[in-house]
This record gives structure tokens, sequence and C-alpha cells, in this order.
């Protein structure tokens, strides 16, 4: 409790104070007053909101692309993976030994023009010769997928492996064919991986800035950017932590409304 | 989807069935028919290829060999799901996120059946479950998810339904009254059962036929009392209850019945109770079917003299004897308690005798302690 009221509920306290503050008349840079101007929050908001919706869809693609990859490997670590099993949810967490960082401007390597992608998509006339693939919008979508994966990842395995394989062999008893049978077996009952994965996915992607200052560009900026740059390079502490609160006021909506759905979901 | 396999009907066929697992023949060119309307038990130990065989009909495992048909139909290369067979599985394996109604009612509605509610109710009633529709399955005792199970199988009305040890989990005073209930709604819904079991008693108390499986063949298929009358081999003589198997020759005819030299003592035996190929025979006796006596009463009867009681057991309904023979081997002898005699005592010389027409006989060349070492009550899911 007294860890948690240290370290989490006093800097939140202070970031709230800091939201509703103003420039000293006449003083430097970096130099606030408390006013509780209310209004830093809507000023916040207006000037970002085009950042605010760029990092909320950036995320929710990244974690359906993530989940759509993650769920049919989850599936076959946890059906056929056998004696390997272990060993391949070492190789899903592999990844986590290098940095963040490292991996992610790795992307920037990969998608580059030196890269593998690029020359061989031109080659087969997929993209154009003048088309680049770093500094795009796909370029940050992809490296954030790639990079929240494992969260996704590990929480559907643990989901699917508790699965009884026998429940599986009594629905196609029961006449549900190989679709049916995941619709109706399989996808219910790994609902709390879903639920788990997607928000240990989402959540972070939404808050995420590294993808974007890496693979993006100007125009891909989302709002972790805006407010790196509040508070480190413009110094404007008020805006930046206006911005903190209202993206987790928005996720923690999100993911409210998201949880309630996927929980009733759940008893169909 | 087949229509006509899901609509097939009639006695289950078995063709030459066969199953390998590399090396491994789990089942071996197995063929047999099952009628329809049946209560019918495949009887074997851990490993003999009963459950490999059940899951082939049920289509969960694929044939290396063989046919299976239903009726006129061949359905060795159906989908599960494209089979008028439903099964009862060992763990029951209920899905946990829908409610025991749902659960029932899931093999209607993969079927297109949009009125469910009757039929489920019903099978419900059948089960004696009515008030459990709304709960899950982790809410209810094993026993209930067992009935649960069966409901679920039956409200589908199949050709045929496959009960994979369903009554393993259970403890004994509730698998009692389970055999005598599913005995009972086999012969109220008149669909053919097809039993796997390890469990000799179970399978005897249900079925109308029994098929005892060892290595992957059937040893001998018959009624109950059949099997346990007149067994074919020292696997069946083994399995199924016990016996005594003594090594003799058949030393001459008298008219229906061989006369069989035992250690210089003379027996006789019926002539279509012999399952000999040569003169080398054992002969068979179940242990209650001896009778014991001091050597002063008289006898009728195949005798057996020169024993002596090495171990006495009571056990209230009847007393347990093991006596000695001049040959070295120990019989078994079951008395009921029925007859006002003192029991005998350690030490005492006495005689054994039974009527000859208990007495089987089995090819010398066997193994006297098949089918003996096969603990029932070991792991039930290995195959």
């Amino acid at each position: 409790m007294g860890f948690l009221f240290t370290f989490f509920l006093l800097p939140l306290f202070n970031l709230a104070q800091t939201s509703t503050q103003t420039p000293v008349g006449g003083g430097d840079t970096g130099q606030y007053e408390q006013t509780f101007r209310f209004q830093n929050y809507i000023d916040a908001f207006v000037e970002n909101r085009e950042q605010f919706g760029r990092s909320f869809l950036y995320a929710i693609i990244a974690t359906v692309l993530a989940l759509a990859i993650a769920y049919p490997l989850a599936y076959a670590i946890a059906f056929k993976g056998g004696k390997l099993k272990n060993f391949m949810l070492v190789l899903v967490v592999a990844p986590f030994f290098t940095s963040f960082l490292l991996r992610t401007i790795a992307w920037k390597q990969i998608l580059g023009e030196e890269g593998f992608v690029v020359p061989t998509l031109r080659t087969f006339g997929i993209i154009s010769e003048s088309t680049t693939l770093t500094s795009s919008a796909f370029a940050v979508v992809a490296g954030m997928t790639y990079n929240f994966l494992p969260f996704m990842t590990l929480p559907l395995y643990a989901s699917i492996d508790r699965i009884d394989p026998r429940t599986l062999e009594a629905s196609g008893d029961l006449y549900a064919n190989g679709f049916t049978t995941f619709r109706k077996v399989t996808l219910p009952l790994s609902m709390p991986g879903v639920v788990a994965g997607t928000l240990l996915t989402f959540i972070p992607a939404a808050g995420d800035y590294v993808n974007a200052a890496i693979l993006g560009s100007p125009q891909t900026k989302m709002l972790g950017n805006v407010i790196e740059s509040r508070y480190f390079k413009i110094v404007d502490y008020p805006t930046a932590a206006a911005l903190s609160f209202t993206l987790m006021a928005a996720i923690l909506i999100l993911v409210t409304v998201y949880v309630r759905k996927a929980g009733t979901e759940e008893l169909v | 989807m087949s229509d006509i396999a899901k609509s097939a009907r009639g006695d289950l066929k078995l063709s030459n069935l066969t199953k390998s697992y590399g090396d491994f023949t789990a089942v071996d060119d197995l063929s047999l028919v099952i009628p329809k309307g049946s209560f019918f038990a495949l009887l074997g130990p851990s490993g003999c290829g009963k459950t490999t065989t059940l899951r082939m009909i049920a289509g969960l495992e694929e044939p290396t060999q063989g046919t299976i048909a239903l009726g006129e139909t061949d359905i060795t290369d159906t989908k599960p799901y494209q089979r008028p067979i439903n099964t009862v599985f060992q763990n029951y394996a209920l899905f946990p996120h829908l409610t025991i109604f749902e659960n029932i009612a899931f093999g209607l509605r993969r079927r297109g059946i949009k009125d469910v509610d009757d039929a489920v109710n019903k099978a419900l009633d059948l089960v004696e479950l009515p008030h459990l529709a709304q709960r899950k399955p982790t809410q209810l005792s094993g026993g209930q998810q067992q009935r649960i199970a069966l409901a679920r199988a039956i409200v589908n009305r199949p050709a045929l339904l496959l009960l994979d040890e369903p009554l393993g989990a259970l403890d004994l005073k509730l698998r009692r009254q389970m055999q005598i209930e599913l005995k009972w709604i086999q012969k109220e819904v008149g669909i053919t059962f097809v039993h796997v079991t390890h469990d000799q008693e179970e399978a005897m108390t249900m079925a109308d036929t029994i098929a005892v499986m060892n290595e992957g063949k059937i040893e001998q298929m018959g009624s109950p009392a059949d099997l346990y009358d007149n067994p074919e081999t020292a696997f069946v003589a083994n399995f199924l209850g016990q016996s005594n198997l003594i090594k003799g020759t058949i030393s001459g005819n008298d008219g229906a019945n061989q006369i069989v030299d035992l250690f210089g003592q003379k027996i006789s035996l019926q002539k279509d109770r012999s399952h000999g190929v040569d003169n080398s025979i054992y002969a068979g006796i179940r242990p209650e079917k001896f009778r014991i006596s001091r050597l002063e009463t008289a006898t009728s009867g195949n005798v057996l003299t020169g024993g002596k009681v090495e171990d006495v057991s009571y056990i209230g309904v009847s007393t347990q004897y093991q006596v000695l023979m001049p040959w070295g081997q120990e019989l078994m002898v079951f008395e009921q308690n029925d007859d006002g005699v003192a029991p005998f005592s350690v030490g005492e010389p006495v005689n054994i005798s039974w009527e000859p027409i208990f007495t089987f006989g089995l090819r010398g060349d066997e193994d006297a302690e098949a089918g003996t070492e096969v603990n029932p009550d070991e792991d039930l899911d290995d195959e």
C-alpha cells in the first residue's frame, strides 16, 4: 500500500497538479504556477486531436494484426507443439533479450532501401520505384505489431493450452465441422486470453512513441511523441501533463467498454 | 456434408480393421458385427486396443486398414461430424463455457434444428436432472456430469452410442447405480450402445454381448454367461473372474466326454467345452464350482484327492480356501457359508469335487497366467 502510494498515487497527484498550471508572468521558460486552469485540457486536446486519433488508430490496427498473427501461433504451440512447447515459448520471448530500441532500429534496416523487403517488392512490381517503406504509417504499425507480439502470444497461449482437446473432439462428435468448432468452442474458451492479450498490446501501443519516433515521419506522430516533445523540448509541462491524463482516461474508458462487451460475449 | 452417412442405420460392421502406430499395432485385423439395438461391451486391459477401436468407430482415429460400415453404408472415410454416432467421453468433455441446457442442445443446433427445448428437456428428464439446466458444468458433481454427457449424446438419437470408460471416474457405489441406469436407458431408447471398459464386472452387468480384447485382437465374444462358464482361452478364463487351471492330458473318450488325466487322477470334460488342439490340455474350474470335503464325506462327480488346506479366509458370504494339491499346485476354492458344515482349518486333509459340466478345457500350450497379472484399476487413459 505504502509502495503504491509513494510511487503511484503521489506522482499521479503531482501530475494532476501540473496539468492545470500556467506560466509565471515574466518568468523563465519552465516556470509554472498553480492557477487551476482546466482550459489546459481543452487546448491540449484541440491542438493535438490529430495525433490523438492516430494513436488510437495505429494501436487498434497493431492490436488486430498482432491478434491475427499470435492466435494461430499460440494455437499451434498449444496443440501441435508436443515436446517442443517450452522451446517454442522461449523463442517467442527470445526477442526480449535484445533491447526494445535496438529491435526497432533493426526494423528501420529491414524496411530500408538496402534491406531485403523493398527491392523484392519492387522486383515483383508490388510497390513502385519511388515508394519507400520507412518513415511511413506502415512502418510504424509494423514495428508496433512486432514489438508487442509476445504480449499477445503469451496470454493467448496460456488460455488455449488450458482447453481440453477432448472438448474439441466432443464438438466434432456432435456434428460441428472444424470452423464451427472453432467459433463455438475454441474461441469462446480462449476469450480470457484474447482479452488479456489485446489489452496488454493495445494499452502500451496507444501510449507508445518509440516506434513512431524511429520508424515514422512528422506525418505519423502519435500522442506519445507529442508528450515527449512537450516535456523535454518545449518544456511545456502543463500541456504534457494534461495530454497524459487525457490519454489515460481515454484508454480507461475504451478498456472498460471492451472488457464489458467481451465479458458478455463469452456467455452467449 | 454427407447426408447418406448421416442417415445410415443398421448393424455396425467392422471388417479387417487395423490401426498401427509405427511398429506398434494397436488394433490387429479386427472383424466384428454389432447388431442394431444391442448393448455391446469391448472389454480388455489397458493397452489392448479397445479405446483405439472405439475412436476409429467415432471417426477420431483413421484406420490404417479395413472398413467400418453402418448397415449398408461405408463410413470409413467420413468425418466424425458426418457420422450418426455420438460418444460419451471418458472425462465427459462437457463444454465448460456453456450451460447444461446448451451443452445438450449443441448437437441439435449444429444440425440446424431450431426448436430444441422439447428434446433437451426430455433428455434432462431421462437422466433425472431437469433442475440443473441453467448451471455450468463445473458446478456439477462427477456423477451429474456423467449423466449430462450421456444426455448430450442421446438427445441426438444417434444410430450408435459409444461409451468410453464412462464410469471410470465415479466411486464404486455411484458406479453400480449408473450401471443399472445405463442398462435401463439403453432399453428405453433402443439405441445400439458400444461400451468400452476394463472392468469385467461392469461389462458383465450391462452388456448383452461382450468381446474380450487382448493385444489388438478379440480373444472371445459372447454373452457374459458364455464367457464366464465356457472360456476358450486362458486370458479370458483369468481376466473374467478367477480360474483354476490344472495341467493334464486327454487319456480317452467316454461318449460326449473326454477323460482327462490330471497328475494321475481322472476327471471328465464335455467335448464341446474342450478347446484344446491336441492331447495336452489345461482343465479349468471356477473356484466357486469346487466343493471341499473331509476325507470321510462321500463325493460325486469329478474328484481330486490328497489336498491339504493351506489358507482360510472368511469373508462373510463365503469362505475362501487355498488347497495345496499333491503335485504342488494351490487351488482356490470359494465355499458359500450356507451348508452348516464347520469351516475347515489350516493343515486339514481334504478332497475336492465338482460337477463335470463345469469343467472347461484350454489348449495345453497356453500361458496359464495370461490375463492374471493385469490390474484392472490401473491407469485408464493410456491408449
